[in-house]
């Protein structure tokens, strides 16, 4: 044991020997700043401070290169005995540059943007699921100014950011610099293929509308007066605004949070408003197009998903050119939508729009029969879009189907389109409850039947058709008779002259929660008629495809719809793409708006060798959003719903002229006082007043 | 040892047997100094520096006073008591003799005092009966490895400060996910070289 120790110790005092003589012969001037400041130092060499080492660290912080509070690992009193040492102060200082992930908000952002509740937007989106950042709610610190190389950003009157664009590079610093995610570089090819992602702080009524349109935005810009901006803003992400102001069944107003304490903002009226503003200008606001690069593309069917399509490519700079079966464009919003819903002076206004973007049209050419896919592809087509809608009618599958008078829904209105009337009977019956139901029904008594009846299966509040449409074809007098379905049809000589009906009973709800329909045994009803009306539903005419070797291959589904990407348009044949009814089974103008912009972003991935897929974060519908269930304080409150001027019923009778007049200006101005401009879970509150209420939203330029 | 069997020696402690990545020794200035490349580089120099300084020193303490003397067991305690002595020594040598390589070294020489890779090393060196000359490269080859994992880390840590980073992974949060990661990538290495 002694021998150990005397080893070990002898070791060590010869080492201690050595190193004492090569202190004393090796002895460097050390200067004695350095060596306090490294003596205030908890000589830990953590290296947490970036420096390797105390030593370094003193080093650093004597020669001026660090501060005196660099000491991770020693706390606030290291930072003072270094200070007092340097012989400076430590005090509280602001950063230059807010962090990152700056937490500033529960302190500074309530000044400007009040949250609902929750003290941090972003605590509550967490709260929902995934990230989000908030695009609104600047907080003033002018990280953006400081960082601008360039000098192109200021902080202008009101706090916020004002950029210079004759300055901007768009190098992207501010982007990145800003702690909140307001400030954003943005290119039109990024704002056409741009879809509203997750991340977005996005109000309900923007995340519930199938084209993504920016409504907080444009509702703004009518309010302040700029409604050219308000028809830009729209056309961003809708071509069709007189239409869908006009036949949008508007799902944003049901996500509307002033609808959940009073009646929700009429949203889809004021688009009316602007798109009829354009109207009746005279000129015309077009969106900005890129260059033209020549690039063929077909696109098979010109209805609104085919129009969405064309005017997304076109504003892409391809050469789309649209085939149409019929001899006008338009596809169901012409042949379906009767005149005095939409007429079709309106819609071919709006579709001259399209078509001056630099769309070529070519009409009478059926697919299959004037031209194929493969014939395509030799003239120099690229890629192909088919959004052929649903133009077949659904059977109703009852005997005497084929007695005369029993006319499928959807050939009349197809009539109506060509401006060609359909004879009628005086008594007509209208099997289903859907929209084209409403619009044969209201289409007949316009035609001068005396007796028009509505025969649905279930209850009025299970009918599928839009609210007002139901409200006014009771104005109109039509019949309805809730509770019964069509067993036969009755005729003599061939000629019909009755429907047997059965009542039914609810049951138990089916897959699509409604309330099952039970026919009650031995109530059959005869109802003298001399015209049935089947709309109880469509599907695509996919007959074309038997006659298209190309085609052959297509895949389609079980419900005869072609089985595409619902996200991308992408079909199981590289470069043929597809949307809309077409895929979906007949749906809403809105929908199939966003289908065509969907697959124009595609088909112009794959034009340019990318992944046509769609991103994953792309918000579908409106999130559930808890903790937002009452809108309390919103301003101002208790202002009733702009109501929609209409033609008295006297005035509708045999006549097709336009039911719905439009907002006046006056009118237009005061409901969009009523938005409470939503941000995710923030809404303008009773003490902002609008006037107030205005800041610098990224996408709006 | 043919030419041929020192390269698979040396490519064995530079990738496979990786001192910081696959033996998880010296991790404190792995985290510490790695987050600039300028500091990452100087601490890489220095490591080089006296992991074969003390390799050498440390081989002939075992050979020419513990085997002798039979105190063997006392290996851990006498090498600690050299190496330090050995970087303090070096470091006032340094200072006054060749003040630019002091500057360019010489702050990171403290810091390597307490650094367990080179104890590591030196441990490895004579549990694995290395000869003189064997000692010598593996203590180079394994301070080259220190040196590539490190200053690979510092590359990746530089790249942090450019992007939007959660507040809960900044810092040595972050590093700590990466180490673990580049750990897996280097354990992609094993089975390259047979036998060690």
């Amino acid at each position: 044991m002694l021998f150990e120790a005397l080893a070990i110790g002898g070791l060590g005092l010869a080492s201690a020997l050595g190193l004492g003589v090569a202190a004393k012969v090796f002895a460097v001037e050390v200067d004695p700043l350095v060596e306090a400041v490294e003596g205030a130092l908890p000589g830990a060499n953590c290296g947490g401070c970036g420096y390797a080492g105390c030593a370094s660290a003193a080093l650093a912080i004597a020669s001026g290169k660090a501060p005196a509070n660099i000491c991770v690992g020693g706390g606030p009193e290291v930072a003072v005995a270094v200070a007092q040492v340097m012989g400076v102060e430590v005090v509280y200082r602001e950063p230059d540059v807010s962090q990152v992930d700056c937490s500033y908000s529960t302190q500074i952002a309530p000044l400007k943007y009040k949250y609902d509740g929750v003290q941090d937007c972003r605590a509550a989106a967490l709260l929902a699921g995934g990230p989000k950042m908030c695009d609104i709610g600047c907080l003033g610190l002018g990280s953006c100014v400081k960082v601008c190389p360039f000098g192109a950003i200021r902080i202008g009157s009101e706090g916020l950011p004002v950029v210079d664009p004759s300055l901007c590079t768009g190098c992207g610093n501010c982007e990145k610099a800003c702690p909140k995610s307001i400030i954003h570089l943005t290119s039109v090819t990024r704002r056409i293929l741009g879809f509203n992602a997750n991340y977005n702080c996005l109000a309900p009524c923007q995340a519930t509308c199938p084209a993504q349109i920016d409504i907080p935005s444009y509702i703004r810009a009518i309010g302040e007066g700029r409604y050219d901006d308000a028809v830009t803003i729209i056309k961003e992400h809708n071509p069709l605004p007189l239409v869908c102001g006009r036949v949008c069944p508007h799902p944003c107003e049901d996500q509307c949070r002033r609808g959940k304490s009073e009646e929700p903002v009429n949203i889809n009226h004021l688009k009316r408003f602007a798109a009829d503003y354009e109207m009746n200008s005279g000129k015309r606001i077009q969106p900005f197009c890129l260059p033209k690069n020549e690039r063929k593309v077909a696109i098979v069917g010109g209805g609104p998903a085919g129009l969405s399509c064309a005017y997304y490519l076109a504003r892409l700079g391809y050469a789309p050119t649209v085939y149409e079966a019929q001899p006008h464009l338009g596809g169901m919003l012409r042949y379906g939508i009767p005149e005095y819903r939409l007429p079709k002076k309106t819609l071919d206004w709006e579709i001259q729009g399209i078509l001056d973007l630099g769309v070529e049209a070519k009409m009478n050419m059926g697919m299959g029969k004037d031209f194929t896919l493969e014939s395509l592809r030799q003239e120099g087509y690229e890629a192909i879009f088919l959004g052929v809608g649903c133009w077949s009618s659904r059977g109703m599958r009852v005997e005497g189907e084929d007695l005369n008078g029993v006319l499928p829904g959807t050939d009349m209105l197809i009539d109506r389109g060509n401006l060609k009337d359909t004879p009628v009977g005086e008594r007509v019956v209208i099997i289903g409850g859907g929209n084209t139901a409403m619009d044969c029904a209201r289409t007949c008594w316009r035609l001068g039947a005396k007796e028009v009846t509505v025969l649905y299966r279930r209850t009025e509040k299970e009918m599928p058709a839009n609210a007002i449409e139901i409200e006014e074809a009771k104005h109109e007098g039509i019949n309805f008779h809730f509770l019964a379905a069509p067993t036969k049809l009755v005729g003599e000589n061939g000629k019909l002259t009755g429907l047997q009906y059965i009542k039914m009973e609810l049951g138990e709800p089916d897959a699509s929660g409604r309330r099952r329909p039970v026919p009650i045994e031995g109530s059959e009803t005869i109802l003298e008629c001399d015209n049935v009306i089947a709309a109880i539903g469509q599907f695509p005419n996919l007959a074309f495809l038997e006659e298209d070797a190309a085609a052959n291959d297509l895949a389609v589904t079980k419900w005869n719809t072609i089985d595409a990407n619902v996200d991308a348009g992408t079909t199981n044949i590289p470069g043929v793409f597809s949307g809309g009814d077409t895929v979906t089974g007949a749906a809403t103008a809105v929908e199939a708006i966003g289908a065509g912009r969907r697959a124009a972003r595609a088909m112009h991935r794959y034009l340019s060798g990318e992944d046509a897929e769609a991103p994953d974060n792309w918000v579908h519908g409106p999130k559930e959003l808890p903790m937002v269930t009452q809108t309390p304080d919103a301003a101002p409150a208790g202002r009733p719903r702009a109501k929609m001027p209409e033609l008295n019923v006297a005035e509708r009778s045999g006549s097709f002229v336009e039911v719905e007049l439009g907002l006046t200006e006056e009118m237009a101005k005061a409901e969009t006082q009523r938005c409470l401009q939503c941000g995710l879970y923030c809404y303008r509150h009773k003490d902002q007043p609008y006037e107030a209420w205005k800041w610098e939203r990224k996408d709006n330029a | 040892m043919s030419f041929g069997d020192y390269m698979l020696f040396i490519v064995s402690a530079i990738l496979v047997n990786n001192i910081l990545l696959a033996k998880f020794l010296g991790n404190c200035p792995f985290l510490g100094v790695s987050k600039r490349m300028d500091t990452a580089t100087g601490m890489s120099m220095a490591v080089i520096f006296v992991m074969v300084m003390a390799g050498m020193i440390t081989w002939l303490v075992q050979y020419y006073i513990l085997v002798p003397l039979n105190i063997e067991y006392l290996q851990t305690i006498a090498f600690i008591l050299v190496i330090a002595a050995l970087v303090q020594l070096v470091e006032i040598v340094m200072a006054k003799s060749l003040p630019a390589l002091y500057r360019a070294l010489g702050i990171f020489l403290p810091l390597i005092t307490t650094n367990c890779a080179v104890l590591g090393v030196a441990i490895i060196n004579i549990n694995e009966e290395f000869d003189f000359v064997d000692t010598l490269v593996f203590s180079l080859a394994s301070a080259l490895g220190y040196s590539l994992a490190l200053i690979l880390f510092a590359g990746i840590r530089e790249r942090f400060m450019l992007i939007k980073m959660p507040k809960a992974f900044q810092g040595t949060s972050i590093g700590l996910v990466v180490a673990g990661f580049l750990a897996l990538a280097f354990s992609g290495f094993a089975g390259l070289v047979g036998g060690h």
